[in-house]
C-alpha cells in the first residue's frame, strides 16, 4: 500500500511552503492583503460594508458577504487562460464564501454588503486555501467585525503518505493521490471549508485533519503577524497620546 | 446654476496657478514611476508599473496557433484587458465594459502599428502553424492613469518575455528557451495627455480623471514619429491643442522608455 | 467568581479572534465580546484596560451612522420630498425638505435650488434605525451647502486625532494655513483656502496626521512641520 515517496521539493511531508503575508496591498480597497506561499500568489480586497444592488437582495436583518475568485490569464503553468468565470472559479468563488461567512458578524451590517475580490498572478497549486487566507486578512484589515480568523490549506495522501501543502506536481503525481483543501477557524476550533479529490479511508481523513489543523496554526500565526505589522505603528501615537 | 462642478472649477482655479490638487506641476508623473519584472514564473514574459499607488500587471503567454487566412504568412497578436474589480470599487464583475475594450485597443494599437513584433518571424509553418503573443493586462490598483500604466507594461512584459520550449510540435510551458521575441527597435511608448479647462495635465488622479474635458493618447516611437492616436472624452479639440499634446506625448514617451531600455 | 486575568499588554494591537482576558468579572466596552469565560477581540485595533473595562479602539473600518455626528454628504439623489445623502458609508441618508429648509415649499417644486446634484453639505444624523435608515438636517449651527474649496477623504476612525483633544489639532492647521477647514465624522474634510499653497500644507498635514502618525511627540511634529512649511511662528497650544 504505501509507497516511499520523496517530495520534489524536498519538504519533510509535514512541512508547508516559505510564506509571505503583507496587509494593506490595494490602496483603493477597504481592507487589502497578498499572500504567498511557495509560488502560489494571492491579492485579496475588499470593498465594504457597501450598499446592496438591486434591493431585492437586500435582507434588514443580516448583510451579505460575496466572494469571487479569479486566476490571472498568465497565472498558471499551462496555456493562457480565457478570462472570465469558469465552471471551476464560480464553484471556488462559493466554497470560498462558505468559508469565510462563519467567521463574520454579518448583523452588524444590515441591508448591506461585503465584497471580497481574490485574484491570482501567479500559482502552484493551493490557490483556493490561499485565496480564503489572504481574503481573511483583508477581511481583518477593513474593520469588518468578525468573530475568528479564517487559515486555509490542502493536506493530502500521495501513495499513501500523508503531507501537507500540495504543489502541482505532486497533485499531478503518476500514482495514487487524495487532495483534501481545508479552511479551519482556529479560535472556534471549527472547518469551514472541506473538500476532497481522490480516496482516502475514514481513519486517514481523520489523520489528515489533524494534520491540517496544526499547519492552520501556523499560518494563522502568520496572518496575526502581517496584521499587526500593519497596525502596530498606531501603537506608538496612542502610548504618546492616550 | 454653472454646469462645471464646484469640484471642477477648483481644480481650474489650481491649474491657473499651475498647480494640481496634489502639488504637482501640470505636466509631472506622480512618484513612484518604476517598472518590474517577475510577476508570475508561469507567464513567458510578465512586468508590473507602478506610478503613484497605482498598480498595473502585464503578463505575456505564447500559444502555436493557425495564422489568419489573410496573413498565411505571419504570427497573431492579442491583446486583453480586464478591469478586475479587485482594483476599482467602481469596476464590477462580468464580462469587459467598454472601459476595459477601449483600453485593450489603445495597447494594441500601439504595439501593432509600430510594428515592434516582427510578425513574420513568428510564423512556423506557413498557413498553418504560427506563435500567438497573447497580452493580458490587469490593473491591481486603480488610482488613475491606467492607460498609460497598461502600456508600459505591456512594452516591459513584451521585452521580458522568452519562448518556452516545443516539442513534438507542441508548447512544453515547463520548460523556458533563452530566446527572446523577435522585436524591432522602435520601442513604442504612450503617454496620454489630458485637458482640463485650458490646461494641459499628464498622470491624472483618480479625481482628475472625473473632471476632464478631453484626452489624446500619443503613440510615439523611438524616432519620434507617431504610431498611434485616439482622442477621447467629450469635448473637441482644435489643430492647436492637438499640436501641443502631441508635442507633450512625444516628450514623456521618450522619458517612460528610459524605464525600461536603460 | 474567578479573578480576572489580563493576557494582552495594554494598548497593544489585536486582532479579531485574539483572546484578551480570561475571567467573568469584566466590564466589556466596544470591540470585544464574551465566549465563555474568555474575552476576545472582535476586530483590529487597540485594546484598552482600564480597571475593570476592556475596549477596543477600532483603527480601520468605514463609516457607520451614529445618532448626532455632524457629517459631510453629498447630495446623490434629488426626490420628490428631499434628497439622498452619500454618507461615505454603506447607508445613504434622507433629508427631508422640512429638515432643510424654513420657507413653505409647493409639493413638486424644483429643489436643486436649494441643494443640488453633487452637492456637498455639512449635516447633522437625527436618527438612525436598527435597519440603518438613516435621516439628517441641515437645520442647526454650522450645517449648510458647502461653497468652493475642495473635499478630502480619510479613514473616519482617525477623524479624532485630526481634530485632537478640543480641536486642538484642527485649531492649530487652521492658524497656521489659513484655511477653512470643516471635518465631518464620516472622514469628508473640507478645505477652502485663496492662497494654493496654504490650501496643500493644510491637505498634507492632514494625510500626515492620518498616515505617519506613529511618530512619537505627534502634536510637536504637526507644529514643527506647519512652522517650517508655512515659514510662520505658531503658537503650540497646551492640551
Amino acid at each position: 500500500m504505501k509507497k516511499s515517496f520523496k517530495r520534489p521539493d524536498g519538504r519533510a511531508y509535514d512541512e508547508i511552503r516559505p510564506i509571505k503575508a503583507e496587509v494593506g496591498v490595494v490602496s483603493r480597497a477597504d481592507g487589502s492583503a497578498r499572500f504567498q506561499i511557495g509560488k502560489t500568489v494571492a491579492y485579496a480586497a475588499v470593498y465594504g460594508p457597501r450598499s446592496l444592488y438591486p434591493k431585492f437582495l437586500q435582507n434588514p436583518k443580516h448583510g451579505l458577504l460575496r466572494c469571487y475568485y479569479n486566476m490571472l490569464p498568465f497565472s498558471s503553468k499551462g496555456e493562457r487562460i480565457r478570462p472570465g468565470p469558469s465552471r471551476r472559479a464560480m464553484e471556488i468563488s462559493l466554497v470560498t464564501e462558505k468559508a469565510l461567512t462563519p467567521a463574520i458578524d454579518l448583523t452588524k451590517y444590515p441591508n448591506a454588503v461585503v465584497d471580497v475580490f481574490i485574484e491570482l498572478p501567479q500559482t502552484d497549486a493551493g490557490t483556493r486555501c490561499a485565496g480564503i487566507t489572504a481574503a481573511a486578512m483583508a477581511l481583518a484589515d477593513a474593520g469588518i467585525v468578525m468573530y475568528d480568523l479564517v487559515s486555509a490549506v490542502a493536506v493530502g495522501y500521495v501513495n499513501g503518505n500523508l503531507i501537507a501543502d500540495l504543489i502541482y506536481d505532486e497533485e499531478a503525481y503518476p500514482g495514487e493521490v487524495a487532495d483534501i483543501p481545508v479552511a479551519y477557524m482556529p479560535r472556534r476550533d471549527k472547518f469551514s471549508l472541506l473538500q476532497m479529490d481522490g480516496k482516502v479511508s475514514s481513519e486517514q481523513l481523520q489523520k489528515a485533519l489533524e494534520l491540517a489543523k496544526k499547519v492552520c496554526l501556523q499560518i494563522c500565526d502568520i496572518q496575526r503577524k502581517a496584521l499587526k505589522r500593519r497596525y502596530e505603528k498606531y501603537k506608538l501615537m496612542e502610548n504618546m497620546e492616550g | 446654476m454653472s454646469l462645471e462642478s464646484e469640484a471642477k472649477k477648483h481644480v481650474i482655479e489650481l491649474l491657473e496657478k499651475g498647480v494640481r490638487l496634489d502639488g504637482r506641476k501640470l505636466l509631472e508623473y506622480r512618484k513612484p514611476l518604476k517598472v518590474n519584472y517577475g510577476v508570475s514564473v508561469n507567464a513567458e514574459g510578465s512586468a508590473s508599473v507602478q506610478i503613484g499607488e497605482t498598480l498595473v500587471f502585464a503578463g505575456v503567454k505564447l500559444a502555436i496557433e493557425q495564422p489568419y487566412p489573410d496573413t498565411p504568412d505571419e504570427g497573431l497578436l492579442m491583446v486583453g484587458a480586464e478591469l478586475l474589480p479587485l482594483a476599482n470599487p467602481r469596476f464590477e464583475m462580468g464580462p469587459p465594459g467598454i472601459e476595459a475594450i477601449e483600453l485593450a485597443r489603445i495597447v494594441d494599437r500601439g504595439i501593432r502599428e509600430s510594428g515592434f513584433i516582427d510578425l513574420k518571424k513568428l510564423c512556423i509553418e506557413p498557413g498553418e502553424k504560427a506563435w500567438a503573443v497573447l497580452i493580458d493586462i490587469c490593473p491591481i490598483n486603480d488610482a488613475g492613469n491606467l492607460f498609460d500604466a497598461s502600456a508600459l507594461a505591456a512594452f516591459a512584459a513584451l521585452k521580458n518575455a522568452v519562448f518556452p520550449a516545443v516539442v513534438d510540435g507542441k508548447v512544453d510551458y515547463g520548460t523556458k528557451t533563452n530566446k527572446k521575441l523577435p522585436l524591432v527597435d522602435v520601442n513604442p511608448m504612450s503617454v496620454t495627455v489630458f485637458k482640463i479647462g485650458d490646461h494641459f495635465i499628464l498622470d491624472p488622479t483618480t479625481e482628475e480623471q472625473e473632471l476632464y474635458d478631453a484626452r489624446l493618447t500619443v503613440g510615439s516611437m523611438s524616432d519620434g514619429r507617431l504610431c498611434a492616436l485616439q482622442k477621447g472624452g467629450d469635448v473637441p479639440l482644435s489643430a492647436d491643442d492637438v499640436q501641443k499634446m502631441v508635442k507633450i506625448g512625444i516628450q514623456y514617451g521618450k522619458e517612460l522608455r528610459k524605464l525600461v531600455i536603460k | 467568581m474567578s479573578r480576572g486575568k489580563q493576557l494582552v499588554k495594554d494598548k497593544s494591537i489585536v486582532v479579531p479572534g485574539e483572546v484578551v482576558a480570561e475571567g467573568k468579572d469584566f466590564i466589556l466596552g466596544p470591540g470585544v465580546r464574551r465566549e465563555g469565560n474568555q474575552i476576545v477581540a472582535s476586530r483590529v485595533g487597540l485594546i484598552h484596560f482600564e480597571g475593570k473595562l476592556i475596549k477596543l479602539i477600532a483603527l480601520s473600518g468605514r463609516y457607520i451612522p451614529r445618532r448626532d455626528d455632524v457629517i459631510i454628504g453629498r447630495i446623490k439623489e434629488i426626490l420628490i420630498n428631499g434628497w439622498l445623502v452619500d454618507t461615505e458609508s454603506a447607508y445613504p441618508a434622507m433629508l427631508n425638505v422640512r429638515d432643510a429648509v424654513t420657507e413653505y415649499v409647493a409639493k413638486g417644486s424644483d429643489l436643486t435650488r436649494f441643494f443640488d446634484f453633487n452637492d456637498y453639505i455639512v449635516c447633522k444624523i437625527i436618527n438612525v434605525t436598527p435597519q440603518m435608515l438613516v435621516d439628517v438636517t441641515t437645520k442647526g449651527p454650522g450645517l449648510k451647502k458647502l461653497i468652493g474649496g475642495r473635499i478630502i477623504k480619510v479613514n473616519p476612525n482617525k477623524v479624532p486625532r485630526i481634530i485632537g483633544k478640543k480641536g486642538s489639532m484642527l485649531n492649530m492647521i487652521k492658524q497656521a494655513t489659513g484655511c477653512n477647514i470643516i471635518v465631518g465624522q464620516n472622514g469628508v474634510i473640507w478645505i477652502k483656502s485663496t492662497d494654493p499653497k496654504m490650501e496643500l500644507i493644510a491637505v498634507n498635514t492632514i494625510k500626515t496626521i492620518e498616515e505617519e502618525s506613529h511618530v512619537p511627540g505627534l502634536t510637536e511634529k504637526i507644529h514643527a512641520y506647519l512652522e517650517k512649511e508655512t515659514g510662520k511662528k505658531i503658537k503650540l497650544q497646551k492640551e
